[in-house]
């Protein structure tokens, strides 16, 4: 049984990944929270009106979901690289002083949108209000802040990564993670042209999360692999070097599925076809890739006559099971539907993004992520094989079903959206309305609530199970 | 002969294969992203004199009557700058005043342009609206607002507002929204001043003539399909 997972304890920079992994908690409830808010106001609109109105209580909800899953992400890297590497993070003192100039910012950032929320129409407002572009609406300061953030954990990673041995995930982390943060400057700046605007917009929204994300999920779920069921290490990141050819040979020019109708050229019809047609595929073979090594590591257990199961961390092998299948069903399934132009032109703008969004960033971040959480818990704690609390099990469901539930109902009004709003109404004004005012739509937004409020129970069952499963008297110690 | 152990299991090779693939897939980003800057540049007041037609003109497009017309060529609909020479082509001569004026310089149609797409984000339109379909759904897309039924002589919103332009009537809606309650779902006031709305329908303006490929579908062209509305 691989036992690797322990090597790092009394680790610095095993400390402040669970600095990171308590934050990102934090910020995961808040983007809930405010979800709530949005989603009630589409029931009542008068909820929090002229308050808290929906474009704040949304900017939030995006924001908190981005930043929870970046510093989640951060704290995951922090918590492998002693066990990739052999050695402790190069610069951790760097890294965790950047940590508080992060959280700080964050903190800034947040009070300013709930207290100031918006600003004149000018450059002040852009510094220090929001830019106003979704997903990415931090201040300009901000901005400034998160770069010289990034390139400290960056450099963190590079000089660790080669003083120390230099395993075939951390080469995959050390390319990933260089990109995911230069990527981010592409999307700061000021420009009139909102086609050339929403252009390089996509560039750190979709390269994120199509690519550079997607590769960083491969990259943990084979170090959660090799840690958490022992899978051998060249047969896993053989797997993890063709994933990385198929998400980013498919992601990158995948990008032509967000060019059909902002201005740019019809050639992206068929780039964007063709690519984003292809971007399920490396999800099946994740998907494939962690039953396989699951069921081959199981068996060559089971071959040696002894029940017993493989797995050292069962909540979190659970989240990395339901990330292998929430990845291809969120984002591949949910994302293929409407990817192409023919399909698009109609879904472009609806309530199907939505429901596409909720499930393919839960299906593919949320879940790999809770389940580094419950990794850093059986670490500190210095668990041998930590067993899932029935708070963990009532997390679990209530979350992925609450989700399931919110995704569902969300594809139902984008169908009625597509079908009324759009086909039979031509887009309009008085169109969108129609659209809204229908009965399945109005009870597709009632259970969109209902199963928010589930996913939001699931919420406080996984805070206070990530807080006490790991004093539980249950585990193997 | 010894058993050669497959290429397909060589973790060198997959390593290769991906540094490859993503290479060349970047590189095939990055030249389609040189030619598409170049046409979706923004166009000039002399592009539209000189009958030019650009994915997304100059600022100085507001001098000028748009529509948004079937290409029999193209398939689709296509914003028509200043008329339409009959088969889906702009003909950059029909103008139409706003807030009085036809005749706005390069300096002074960029300079309200500028604040309006200021504007568009410092009030956070994106986070209700969506503008080129990319955004929230809380309220309806901005693409081609300026060319709204509701909005025109005779239409409701205009009609509500007690003003005799669309741009004047879609300035006082935003400069007033929750006086003027359009569904139980309202705009909310963004301390929205008279100057900036002005920019802001100028925004809206320009972004009529963008060409999104057709985007959206028979925009305005459908009444009476629900509920013999």
């Amino acid at each position: 049984m691989a036992s690797n997972h322990l090597t790092g304890i009394g680790s610095e920079s095993k400390q402040l990944a669970t600095w990171y992994f308590t934050f990102a908690a934090i910020l995961f409830g808040a983007q809930l929270l405010f979800g709530l808010v949005a989603a009630i106001q589409y029931v009542m609109p008068g909820f929090l009106f002229e308050i808290l109105d929906f474009s704040v209580a949304r900017m939030i909800h995006i924001n908190a979901l981005v930043v929870w899953m970046v510093f989640a992400m951060f704290g995951a890297v922090y918590w492998l690289l002693p066990d990739e590497t052999g050695i402790e993070t190069i610069g951790i003192k760097v890294g965790k002083l950047l940590y508080w100039v992060f959280v700080a910012a964050i903190v800034v950032v947040v009070l300013v949108y709930i207290f100031v929320q918006v600003g004149p129409a000018d450059e002040t407002s852009i510094w220090f209000i929001h830019e106003g572009r979704e997903y990415i609406e931090a201040p300009r300061w901000a901005d400034f802040g998160i770069v010289v953030v990034a390139l400290g954990f960056v450099a963190n990673l590079f000089m660790t990564g080669m003083k120390g041995k230099r395993s075939g995930i951390v080469t995959v982390l050390m390319a990933d993670m260089i990109a995911f943060a230069g990527l981010y400057l592409t999307g700061m700046f000021f420009t009139d042209n909102i086609t050339v605007d929403q252009y390089w917009w996509w560039w750190v929204i979709h390269l994120w999360v199509e690519a550079t994300w997607e590769v960083y999920v491969g990259a943990l779920a084979a170090y959660g692999l090799i840690t958490m069921i022992g899978a051998h290490r060249k047969v896993v990141e053989m797997w993890l070097w063709i994933e990385v050819a198929m998400l980013f040979g498919s992601g990158i020019l995948g990008m032509g599925h967000h060019y059909f109708w902002i201005g740019t050229p019809e050639y992206w019809w068929e780039i964007g076809a063709l690519f984003s047609a292809l971007e399920p595929l490396p999800l099946v073979a994740m998907f494939i890739h962690v039953l396989y090594d699951w069921g081959k590591t199981q068996g060559a257990q089971d071959a040696t006559g002894q029940k017993l199961s493989v797995i050292n961390n069962k909540p979190a092998f659970t989240w990395f099971v339901l990330n292998a299948f929430g990845n291809f069903l969120g984002a591949g399934i949910w994302g293929f539907f409407h990817t192409l132009p023919q399909v698009n032109l109609y879904t472009h703008g609806t309530q199907f993004t939505s429901a596409h969004g909720h499930l393919a960033f839960f299906g593919a971040y949320a879940t790999i992520l809770i389940g580094m959480m419950y990794i850093a818990v059986q670490g500190v704690n210095g668990i041998k094989v930590m067993k899932s609390t029935r708070s963990s099990v009532w997390a679990t469901w209530m979350i992925a079903g609450g989700v399931m539930g919110m995704t569902v109902a969300l594809t139902i009004a984008g169908y009625v959206q597509v079908l009324v709003s759009r086909a039979q109404m031509g887009a309009t004004w008085a169109g969108y309305f129609d659209g809204q005012s229908g009965l399945w739509f109005a009870q597709a937004m009632d259970w969109r609530l209902i199963m928010g409020v589930v996913t939001f129970t699931g919420f406080l069952f996984l805070a206070k199970d990530l807080l006490s499963i790991g004093k539980s008297p249950i585990h193997e110690r | 002969m010894a058993n050669k152990v497959s290429v397909w299991t060589d973790n060198r090779f997959w390593q290769r294969s991906a540094a490859w693939v993503t290479g060349f897939a970047a590189v095939l980003l990055i030249w389609l992203t040189f030619d598409t800057s170049a046409q979706i540049s923004m166009g000039t007041d002399a592009d539209l004199q000189n009958g030019v037609t650009k994915r997304v003109p100059g600022p100085t497009v507001i001098n000028y009557k748009i529509t948004y017309e079937m290409s029999a060529k193209r398939g689709h609909e296509v914003p028509i700058i200043g008329g339409n020479d009959g088969s889906g082509m702009s003909l950059f001569q029909e103008k139409e005043k706003f807030f009085g004026r036809d005749d706005y310089s390069e300096e002074e149609a960029g300079a309200l342009l500028h604040l309006g797409k200021l504007g568009s984000q410092t009030k956070n339109c994106m986070n209700c609206h969506t503008l080129l379909g990319n955004g929230a759904y809380y309220a309806p897309d901005l693409t081609k607002s300026w060319l709204d039924p509701a909005w025109q002589d005779g239409g409701t919103m205009q009609a509500m507002t007690g003003k005799s332009t669309k741009e004047e009537a879609m300035a006082e809606f935003l400069q007033h929204p929750s006086t003027y309650p359009t569904h139980a779902r309202m705009m909310p006031d963004l301390g929205i001043t008279a100057e900036e709305a002005k920019g802001l329908v100028a925004f809206l303006k320009h972004m009529s003539s963008i060409d999104t490929n057709g985007f959206p579908r028979n925009f305005g062209k459908i009444q009476g399909a629900v509920n013999g509305k």
